[in-house]
């Protein structure tokens, strides 16, 4: 399943990436999961997007929760609190 | 209704101006938020900005009599002093008015994707969310 993957500010950062291309295995189909599965990479991926770090996620430009569904071709996005205003 | 998010300053008073000349709007109430202190730079995500602001402005209109409404927020470098973000709410009558621009403020701060990275004497860093701002945002519920 792929789809695609952007991350802003501190994330961004952490990473040295702001967006890429995924290839997901089976299995792989919530906000949670994608989160569990891009850690599993280790080095900056398990510091940027460590359990209890609180991040917040889009799909497809809606806020949503870790338990929300993604599907192929969505547009993900992994970043921190927002605080503009 | 006008949603823009952009780099250039803008104007209050030009936009009070601007906003619809319905015979039936006798309140327009307003808000600008300004740099403090120090120097930063305002990342966002383009495309979801817009359509976050839209989706506050839309629950604005569904609570309040909202007949004009117009949300400039500014991304990029800003200086201590300069205006961030405006939000200008028309209506029959100041009540509404008054509420509907501050929810519109209070929803921005927790729902628009903005993150503001400071520069300071120190060095740069990203600025953290403030619990202040979901307690702000939550007493709308």
């Amino acid at each position: 399943m792929k789809l695609r993957v952007l991350y802003f500010a501190s994330i961004r950062e952490k990473l040295g990436r702001e967006a890429e291309e995924i290839d997901l295995p089976a299995g792989v189909a919530t906000i949670a999961a994608l989160r569990t599965h891009l850690r599993a990479r280790g080095g900056a991926w398990g510091d940027a997007l460590a359990e209890g770090k609180l991040l917040r996620a889009a799909v497809n430009q809606d806020m949503v929760q870790p338990e929300a569904a993604i599907k192929a071709g969505d547009e993900v996005a992994f970043f921190p609190p927002v605080t503009g205003g | 209704m006008k949603i823009s998010v952009q780099q250039e300053d803008f104007d209050l008073g030009f936009e009070i101006k601007n906003i619809s000349k319905d015979k039936s709007i006798g309140a327009i109430a307003s808000f600008v938020g300004l740099v403090r202190d120090v120097q930063m730079t305002l990342e966002h995500y383009p495309g979801m900005t817009e359509r976050a602001i839209g989706k506050i402005v839309d629950e604005a209109r569904g609570r309040w009599q909202v007949m004009d409404c117009t949300v400039i927020h500014r991304y990029g470098a800003l200086q201590p002093n300069d205006r961030i973000v405006m939000v200008a709410v028309a209506s029959g009558h100041r009540g509404d008015a008054f509420a509907a621009c501050e929810f519109i403020m209070d929803y921005l701060k927790t729902r628009a994707p903005f993150w503001k990275k400071e520069q300071t004497p120190e060095g740069t860093r990203w600025v953290e969310a403030k619990a202040a701002d979901d307690q702000a945002a939550g007493r709308w519920k």
